[in-house]
């Protein structure tokens, strides 16, 4: 065949990793495996933006995903105690004889594609007083210059975020939930849809503050 | 060096096998997790071209997917809190309605 | 690729640099078990280990064979291989967080480079060119960065624990643990957000540069001194909480929650690694407090004789750990709710006025 060089190799090695891991995150059963799988698959793709001379991206992709979504997923998911799923049936039989030969023909493609193209990372510049490639300098820079706007966009995005995970994730107090109880009591019929009688809480809710 | 495609391919792979699982899966987090693998295996193709075109802004908007990730986490993970809070149940297939 | 001797000159000595750390990484909860436990005796009118060895010394080695002699029960109910594999993931970011410990500046002569050279050229036959060497493994334009990348793996370790356990005292020290790392790496964050604005690196090595010398002559150039003394404070507390020690040490509160994640980690060597990656933890905390805060090896008289640098600086971060044993001596440990309401409505906002105080200076200042 060809010889490959030591960074192919590397690339290899990281990219199985990566799909290895990416495979486990849809096939386990048990939330909190796919989880951890996917924590793999990320720090394998920080690997890759090693390769790509991109520190600054493979560091805050560490840092963030792995260190802050994914922390969140496996509190979330402990928090809710989720167990294991059961198989669920088939909907469609023939289904499973069509999937394989898409993947095969996916596969396929993917390969001729790899084969191809061969384009090689240009050298990376290194005149002039910019700062070097990939360094935290560069992508501030650009980012506090042309690219103000989106970021700043970004951010009233995250407060939204924010403010909506507060509002949802709130849980009744104890005094209010006790309340709701007996003006459902009150209403006589103990109905599924608690809308009027939080329609009432509000009510009373403003009496007492007014 | 390695070629661009390898880094295509790689995505394109990532990308698809999060695909299916937002397919086969049919737990709310499994499937929110795959939502963010192929969010990943995008920011894999943003670099990858940053790189082979010699400009960092390709890095900049990895920095964008990546806040709107951890938004959409966020708000996800409440939303899924406060319909299992609900409905005791995590699978897609029997959160079909809007209302009880 | 050809194998010069300069390339294998450079990996040797950058290997014998990751080995010295390594050796200070694994040294230091020894050392710092013992300070702890003799310590926190004295502070409380007692007396502490004193048999084994001379002041009781050797209890920290002690312990260490005795975990490895005791019997590995891995609890029937547990799931096993999250069970085994955690201390694993609380080791290994924490060590790899050792390498870019700044323990002195660049180009420091080596003393008796000659006769090194000569005594290794007459054993092996090697012509060595050993002259000067730098005083850290590597200096590398994401240090920081990579620092808390490395250490946020850590917070897996103890969910994993606290899961894989499966008991109920487990999983609660696990969820508390998680919760309030995430809350406090905030604050962390944000307190480091200052200096980096004031230095314009992330670079450890660099940030230390930029403190050496005083201002009037007897102001050292520390950023604890100088415009950070509510960044240093503010990390100070979400580093003492991030590395759960008292009095925020809610995820293995002994009294309520028996051992917290590690309940069911009985005193083998699992548990030892465990206990292993918190000290390892707490001096890469403390480093970073020393690199950023402290003005990192700078003291006086290292620009004249460079090797004091590694001295200092290790001296400053000494400073830090007793003041863990020492706050564990003094605090009582915080309610859960006080906890994060101090997190999330107190130190997240400081923090930003930090950050904002910070920004206006570097506006005016530079």
């Amino acid at each position: 065949m060809f010889e490959l060089p030591i960074q192919q190799l590397i690339f290899l090695f990281v990219a199985a990793v990566a799909v290895f891991a990416a495979f486990n995150v849809i096939l386990q059963r048990n939330p909190i495996y796919s989880a951890l799988a996917l924590i793999i698959t990320m720090c394998a793709l920080a690997g890759t933006f090693l390769m790509l001379e991109a520190q600054f991206v493979a560091t805050m992709q560490v840092i963030v995903y792995a260190g802050a979504v994914m922390v969140l997923f496996v509190f979330v998911i402990m928090l809710l105690n989720v167990r294991t799923e059961e198989a669920r049936q088939d909907r469609v039989k023939y289904l499973k004889l069509v999937a394989p030969l898409l993947f095969i023909a996916l596969l396929g493609e993917v390969i001729f594609v790899a084969r191809s193209v061969t384009t090689t990372a240009p050298p990376l510049a290194t005149t002039g007083n910019e700062p070097a490639f990939g360094t935290v300098e560069s992508i501030g820079e650009a980012m506090f210059s042309s690219y103000l706007f989106p970021f700043e966009a970004t951010s009233v995005l995250i407060l939204m975020a924010m403010v909506g995970s507060l509002v949802l994730a709130r849980r009744r107090t104890m005094s209010e939930a006790e309340t709701l109880g007996k003006l459902i009591e009150e209403s006589g019929k103990p109905q599924l849809t608690p809308a009027e009688p939080v329609a009432k809480l509000e009510e009373k809710k403003e009496e007492i503050a007014a | 060096m390695v070629p661009l495609s390898w880094y295509l391919a790689l995505s394109a792979a990532l990308f698809t096998i999060g695909v299916a699982g937002v397919l086969v899966q049919r737990n709310v987090i499994s499937i929110f997790m795959c939502i963010e693998l192929m969010l990943n295996s995008v920011n894999l193709t943003l670099v990858a071209f940053s790189r082979f075109l010699n400009q960092s802004t390709g890095q900049l908007f990895v920095f964008i997917v990546m806040a709107v990730a951890a938004a959409e986490a966020a708000v996800g993970l409440a939303i899924i809190i406060s319909v299992f809070r609900n409905r005791e149940t995590l699978s897609v297939d029997e959160e079909s309605l809007l209302k009880l | 690729m050809p194998i010069d001797q300069q390339s294998i000159q450079f990996f040797v000595g950058i290997l014998l640099k990751i080995v010295i750390l390594f050796v200070i990484g694994l040294l230091s909860p020894v050392g710092m078990n013992w300070v702890e436990r003799r310590a926190l005796a004295f502070m409380q009118m007692r007396l502490g280990p004193n048999r084994t060895g001379p002041f009781g010394l050797l209890q920290s080695l002690a312990d260490g064979i005795k975990f490895a002699f005791k019997e590995d029960v891995v609890p029937l109910a547990a799931n096993k291989w999250l069970y085994i594999f955690a201390p694993v993931v609380a080791v290994v970011p924490a060590f790899m967080a050792t390498i870019v410990y700044p323990l002195g500046p660049k180009g420091v002569d080596i003393p008796f480079a000659a006769s090194i050279n000569s005594f290794v050229y007459s054993l092996t036959g090697i012509q060595l060119n050993l002259s000067t060497m730098d005083l850290h493994v590597t200096s590398f334009n994401v240090g920081l960065l990579y620092v808390l990348a490395v250490t946020s793996m850590g917070v897996y370790a103890i969910v994993m624990a606290g899961w894989a356990s499966n008991s109920k005292f487990s999983l609660l020290g696990g969820l508390r643990s998680s919760a309030q790392m995430v809350s406090y790496e905030l604050s962390l964050s944000l307190a480091l957000v200052g200096v980096l604005i004031q230095a314009g690196t992330v670079d450890l090595v660099k940030i230390v540069e930029m403190q050496q010398g005083t201002y009037f002559g007897f102001i050292p150039k520390w950023y604890v001194f100088v415009f950070q003394p509510l960044g240093f404070f503010i990390y100070l507390i979400s580093a003492i909480a991030e590395t759960n020690r008292t009095p925020f040490d809610l995820p293995e509160a002994e009294t309520e929650l028996v051992g917290g994640f590690h309940t069911e980690y009985s005193s083998s060597l699992k548990f030892a690694m465990l206990f292993m990656a918190e000290y390892v933890n707490m001096l890469t905390v403390s480093v970073l407090a020393t690199a950023l805060f402290l003005g990192g090896w700078s003291g006086p008289f290292v620009s004249q004789f460079p090797l004091l640098a590694p001295v200092y600086f290790l001296l400053k971060v000494t400073l830090f750990m007793f003041l863990y044993i020492w706050l564990r001596g003094t605090l009582p440990r915080l309610r859960y709710d006080q906890l994060m309401n101090f997190g999330w409505k107190f130190l997240l906002p400081v923090a930003l006025l930090n950050i904002f105080i910070s920004a206006t200076i570097a506006l005016f200042a530079y």
